[in-house]
């Protein structure tokens, strides 16, 4: 099995996606101007893993800033983690936040709301 | 053209960066990044360093989303410019931009302008939730989301501006401010 991974950028964040371990991780910056570009490699590679889901997903979502163009493309990533979710495949979505970042909690509060797979709010403290 | 007046103007505005001409990805990334700088330099606390740097994010995305509108139809080079302004009185950011816009579609905006700002915070948050879930996927953005938000995290109402300029094209204002009071 392999590994899907991408360097973060100024504008762009760092993905990493172990299909094997069925762990995703999204750190940093989320603000290109073309997010729809930028999130379809993500997009299609968890169509490829929905195939072949593990017994448990397990996603980290550590933002510091997303522009409302990349808000789009991660609600779809986290459609596709809701339909793994529904196959069997036990995901959990952990959103981290800076301890002083409340636009933050309710970004992920927002997401909570629309997806049907369970959240964890985790704080940072800087 | 008399360059001090501008000085003077900008320095009466407390203005710390602005620019006019056009917008591209790598002006952006130089210009948050330079505003990044100021911000640590002005020592801002990291939360209203964050609202400032969300904002202008969107009000600066939009310019360069919309830009192209008019002179692609026009065939006018010179509206695929746009200006924007970035001040800083007391304690509170005000982000300036303003680009051409196609008569035809002031209507649009206008609507969605007020739409907006007829809006309380709670209201605010369905219709974002509302748009981020149905609203169309589009190239250019967010699909009208980015003015939700700036709403939300500014917690002020959007002030705008059309100004005429002939009967093909106006030229739009955006006024936004960002404080750390949250209504």
């Amino acid at each position: 099995m392999e590994k899907y991974s991408i360097e973060g950028t100024p504008k762009t964040p760092s993905i990493s996606f172990d299909l094997e371990s069925g762990v995703l991780e999204v750190k940093g910056r989320s603000i290109p101007e073309n997010s729809i570009e930028f999130y379809k490699p993500l997009v299609d590679a968890l169509d490829k893993y929905a195939s072949s889901a593990k017994p448990v997903t397990t996603v980290n979502v550590q933002l510091e800033y997303f522009n409302t163009s990349s808000s789009k493309c991660i609600l779809d990533v986290f459609k596709k983690l809701e339909g793994i979710n529904k196959a069997g495949s036990a995901v959990t979505i952990n959103w981290h936040y800076e301890e002083d970042d409340e636009d933050m909690l309710e970004a992920g509060e927002d997401y909570q709301a629309i997806i049907n797979v369970p959240f964890k709010m985790i704080m940072i403290n800087e | 053209m008399d360059i001090y007046d501008i000085y003077d103007k900008m320095e009466r505005n407390n203005i710390l960066l602005s620019f006019k001409g056009e917008i591209t990805s790598e002006l952006l990334t130089s210009i948050l990044q330079i505003m990044e700088n100021k911000m640590d330099n002005l020592q801002e606390e990291p939360k209203m360093k964050k609202k400032v740097y969300n904002v202008l994010v969107e009000c600066l995305q939009n310019l360069y989303h919309h830009m192209d509108e008019v002179a692609e139809k026009e065939e006018n080079e010179k509206n695929s410019s746009a200006i924007f302004t970035i001040g800083k009185s007391g304690e509170k950011y005000n982000i300036i931009t303003g680009n051409y816009i196609l008569n035809e579609n002031i209507g649009g905006l206008k609507k969605r302008l007020d739409e907006v700002n007829s809006l309380n915070k709670e209201e605010l948050k369905e219709y974002y939730k509302k748009v981020l879930n149905n609203g169309e996927m589009s190239l250019k953005g967010g699909g009208g989301l980015g003015m939700i938000d700036i709403a939300r995290k500014t917690g002020e109402k959007l002030e705008y501006n059309f100004l005429e300029i002939d009967n093909k094209v106006s030229f739009f204002t955006l006024n936004i401010k960002v404080s750390n009071q949250q209504n």
